[in-house]
């Protein structure tokens, strides 16, 4: 009894914590451009500045 | 030419590949990457600092972006500004491929001032924050044109207001809705299990009070746009079918509330919320337009954003909103003629293919009047300003705005079938009600708001968005772009077609060549292909492409007299290329067909070039079509030269009007549509924006979609101009799909009206039915569409 309370206050609070992500997420605008994070996640943030694998190579 | 596959991205070239070490690419970026990987062997990619291979081409001598230098200018161009940090957007229309992104996020490597660059690549933008004591904004603009990315910087942005978030907020309440209908379907549930009404009366409260919060914003937030819309339509006396959604909204809302209120459970709340997370489905499928084409270009969209005006104290450059009568301003080659103006000093060749659609250079002399729009070709020029900017010829006839009444709300089929369908449904409401306030009058309340409920058009009201939303992709992968589902109704309903003819029946750049007079040799071909390559004028350019492969040398002097000709030597070669004037001394009368380009090597007459106008590809098929099923018409600002070629073309009954002023041809269109046509013009200079403007569709065609086209409904790839009737075929498709649609829904509603009146309209079948009509709607509409393109269209 008192646990179906229990477990549907924890859905609405689960699911709402959800829909707030959600509705922060569109109004920092992660949904105006669908396509560049795409591609952006394959590009190297920065290269690594030693020389060990270029030395390995050779 | 076919196009080839860039070898770095694979994807396709088009006409004019970049290419290195004979390797086609698609852009600079795909060819500065390739490069990079090739140079220094692929296992060392990430090793490398980025960039490292790309050689800055810079050009010095190009002022292109010196009006950046402007305070007022740069003030407004700027997003943000806090001291030395500065924050900027460009659109950039090379913008169209993975390497490209990777290229422009990677800006900071060029140069140390950039901190960071974010693309936006469905708008085609990037967003620039720098440091403006170590880079000016001028100096950031050339450093993106170096590498090829060159930024389309136009008055409008200047002005604009911050973009519409109407997408964000739609995004919102469709997370809303969505989150509001699982959870009430969740609470519905157990009332829909066998053993449900043994649900105990606790949770039966519970449940309802839950679902009855969870509704409030679903309907007060949510769907309030169709609250709003339908009491707009009602205020101008037009039921729209937003009427019949807010309706079956409000009833399905007051029904469970008093079902709630009552301790009995939570009623339909269920249908409700899914009623509305369908619908701004719908809306939101439909709404998913071309965000970096631009379909609502004025005058400030094409004309440049300052003006080097020539003072007292010397050149200065000022934005273009200050320019003033009598103002002497400078136009250097290339550039833009923004007031109607009158030529002071220098020769003008001016260029209005942007205007007319036609490429050839009108020659103006000192004391001309020269129109604001064109574009000068070849030496600088001064001119004295005759009429401030907004005054213009131009710029008035883009300001004349026809009042188009918007066919979202009015007139069109989905509307007038609801006006039916509303009317009868609340027939079938008060005639239950009646009825059953004889057979049982405790019931005859419940009957009235099911009919209500259970015949909201739901499915009908997807079938539009679903079916024409689909339609428009269709076309967009096809190079046909529409500007909002609207159009393809208007399209449908065209009766008329009226084509401009210079640059939208006739090729812009590729011109037909022939040469008259004696054969010339491979050698003496390959001089004049070397002496045009030089040359910036139109006619060098057809000639440059024109002439098949030979070889090209560098001349040893080279002199561009402009409105003249050229001449060059080479070794002991001299070689004249130009106008009958300029090569023979004597002046030929122009002929209005075709241009002329005179050769003599060495003075000795060798012949001339004949230019001529060409016609697109395709052009008799789609006459020949189109002619089938509308009446043909042709409005040009041209000459009635080839009015006997058109005349064969178009047959006897078209109307062929040569010599149209801009205002004529807005009239013509106006004409045809009090005679009850349904007009769609076809054009592409900004002479044709006017009846553009004014017809019921406005298609413009361009070689480049995201380049600057007058204001239109519609802008269809010039390559794909023989797919016109093509096109115009599938929306009767469309019509069809509708149609079937229709049916459809209608079917589902009159299940339910049926049990709906016989008071048998459970919540669990109304949970049922309501989400399954919607979806087999959705699903039929979209499915065909694609079926239909595959087997209508080329490509699908």
């Amino acid at each position: 009894m008192s646990a179906i309370i229990f477990l549907i206050i924890i859905g609405i609070v689960v699911a709402g914590g959800f829909l707030v992500a959600f509705i922060w997420a569109v109004k920092s605008g992660q949904y105006d451009d669908d396509y560049s994070p795409s591609v952006r996640m394959l590009f190297e943030n920065k290269p690594p500045k030693d020389e060990n694998l270029s030395d390995k190579k050779q | 030419m076919a196009s080839e596959k860039c070898v770095h991205c694979g994807a396709d070239c088009g006409k004019a590949p970049v290419s290195w070490n004979d390797k086609p690419f698609c852009c600079h970026g795909c060819k500065t990457v390739y490069q990079i990987l090739n140079e220094k062997e692929m296992g060392a990619y990430y090793q490398i600092q980025p960039m490292s291979g790309i050689r800055i081409e810079s050009d010095g001598t190009s002022k292109k972006f010196a009006f950046l230098d402007n305070e007022e200018i740069r003030a407004n161009l700027l997003e943000f500004e806090d001291g030395e940090v500065a924050k900027v957007k460009f659109f950039i229309p090379s913008i169209h491929c993975a390497s490209c992104i990777w290229l422009l996020e990677h800006l900071d490597t060029l140069n140390p001032a950039i901190s960071f660059s974010t693309v936006n690549f469905p708008k085609k933008e990037v967003y620039i924050t720098f440091n403006q004591s170590q880079i000016s904004l001028r100096q950031l603009a050339e450093l993106l044109t170096s590498i090829h990315y060159i930024p389309e910087i136009t008055l409008d942005q200047l002005e604009k207001k911050k973009p519409g978030k109407n997408n964000r907020s739609l995004l919102t309440k469709v997370g809303i809705a969505s989150f509001s209908f699982l959870n009430i379907m969740m609470y519905s549930f157990p009332e829909y299990l066998p053993g449900g009404d043994l649900l105990e009366q606790e949770f039966k409260n519970i449940f309802g009070w839950l679902s009855f919060v969870l509704i409030l914003p679903v309907v007060f937030y949510a769907a309030n746009d169709y609250f709003l819309s339908a009491w707009k339509g009602l205020k101008h006396k037009i039921i729209s079918i937003d009427v019949p959604i807010a309706l079956g909204i409000l009833a399905l809302f007051i029904q469970s509330s008093i079902v709630v209120f009552s301790g009995k459970g939570i009623g339909y709340m269920d249908s409700l919320s899914g009623l509305v997370f369908f619908l701004l489905i719908g809306k939101w499928y439909q709404g998913k337009t071309y965000e970096a084409l631009s379909f609502e270009r004025d005058y400030k969209s094409y004309f440049p954003v300052a003006v080097t005006r020539i003072a007292e104290k010397g050149e200065e450059i000022i934005p273009i909103k200050n320019l003033r009568e009598g103002d002497i301003i400078l136009v250097r080659n290339q550039e833009l003629i923004p007031a109607d103006a009158m030529l002071a000093e220098g020769n003008g060749s001016i260029d209005y293919s942007f205007v007319t659609g036609e490429s050839m250079p009108v020659p103006k002399k000192q004391g001309d009047f020269i129109y604001a729009g064109g574009r000068q070709v070849g030496s600088s020029i001064k001119l004295k300003v005759q009429k401030e900017v907004e005054q213009s010829y131009l710029t008035q006839l883009w300001n004349q705005k026809v009042d188009h009444q918007e066919s979202e709300t009015l007139d069109n089929h989905i509307n007038k079938i609801s006006q039916y369908f509303t009317i009868s449904i609340l027939a079938i409401a008060f005639a239950a009600l009646i009825s059953w306030l004889f057979i049982d009058p405790s019931r005859a309340i419940f009957v009235f708001s099911s009919v209500l409920i259970i015949a909201c058009p739901c499915a009908l009201a997807l079938t539009i968005p679903f079916t024409f939303g689909s339609t428009m992709r269709v076309f967009g992968r096809n190079g046909f772009y529409i500007k909002k589902t609207a159009v393809i109704e208007q399209l449908h309903k065209t009766t008329s077609v009226v084509f401009d003819k210079t640059g939208t029946l006739t090729l812009n750049r590729k011109n037909a060549v022939q040469f008259h007079g004696e054969e010339l040799s491979q050698q003496q071909l390959g001089l004049i292909k070397s002496v045009v390559r030089h040359s910036s004028h139109p006619l060098s350019i057809a000639l440059y492409n024109n002439l098949e492969n030979p070889e090209i040398k560098n001349p040893d002097s080279f002199e561009e007299i402009p409105g003249m000709g050229i001449t060059a030597v080479f070794q002991d070669i001299r070689i004249n290329v130009g106008s009958s004037a300029f090569v023979k001394g004597e002046a030929q009368p122009e002929t209005a067909t075709e241009s002329r380009v005179y050769i003599s090597v060495n003075r000795e007459q060798l012949g001339y070039f004949s230019i001529g106008n060409s016609y697109r590809t395709g052009l008799e098929k789609v006459i020949e079509d189109l002619g089938k099923r509308f009446d043909l018409h042709l409005i040009s600002g041209d000459n009635d030269a080839e009015s006997q070629r058109l005349r064969a073309l178009f047959g006897p009954k078209a109307e062929l009007l040569f010599n149209q002023s801009p205002t004529e041809k807005r009239d013509f269109i106006k004409k045809l549509q009090s005679e009850g046509k349904n007009v769609l013009m076809i054009g592409d200079g900004l002479n044709d924006a006017g009846a553009l403007a004014a017809s019921d569709t406005g298609i413009s065609i361009a070689d480049d979609v995201f380049s600057f086209s007058p204001a239109c409904d519609a802008i269809l790839e010039a390559s794909k101009f023989d797919q016109l009737s093509r096109f115009l075929q599938f929306t009767h498709l469309s019509f069809w799909v509708v149609w079937i649609s229709f049916t459809i829904s209608f079917l589902y509603n009159l299940i339910g009206i049926g049990f709906a009146v016989m008071a048998m309209l459970s919540p669990l079948f109304a949970a049922i039915l309501m989400p399954l009509s919607s979806v087999s709607v959705v699903l039929f509409a979209s499915l065909s569409i694609g079926f239909l393109a595959k087997r209508n269209l080329k490509i699908a």
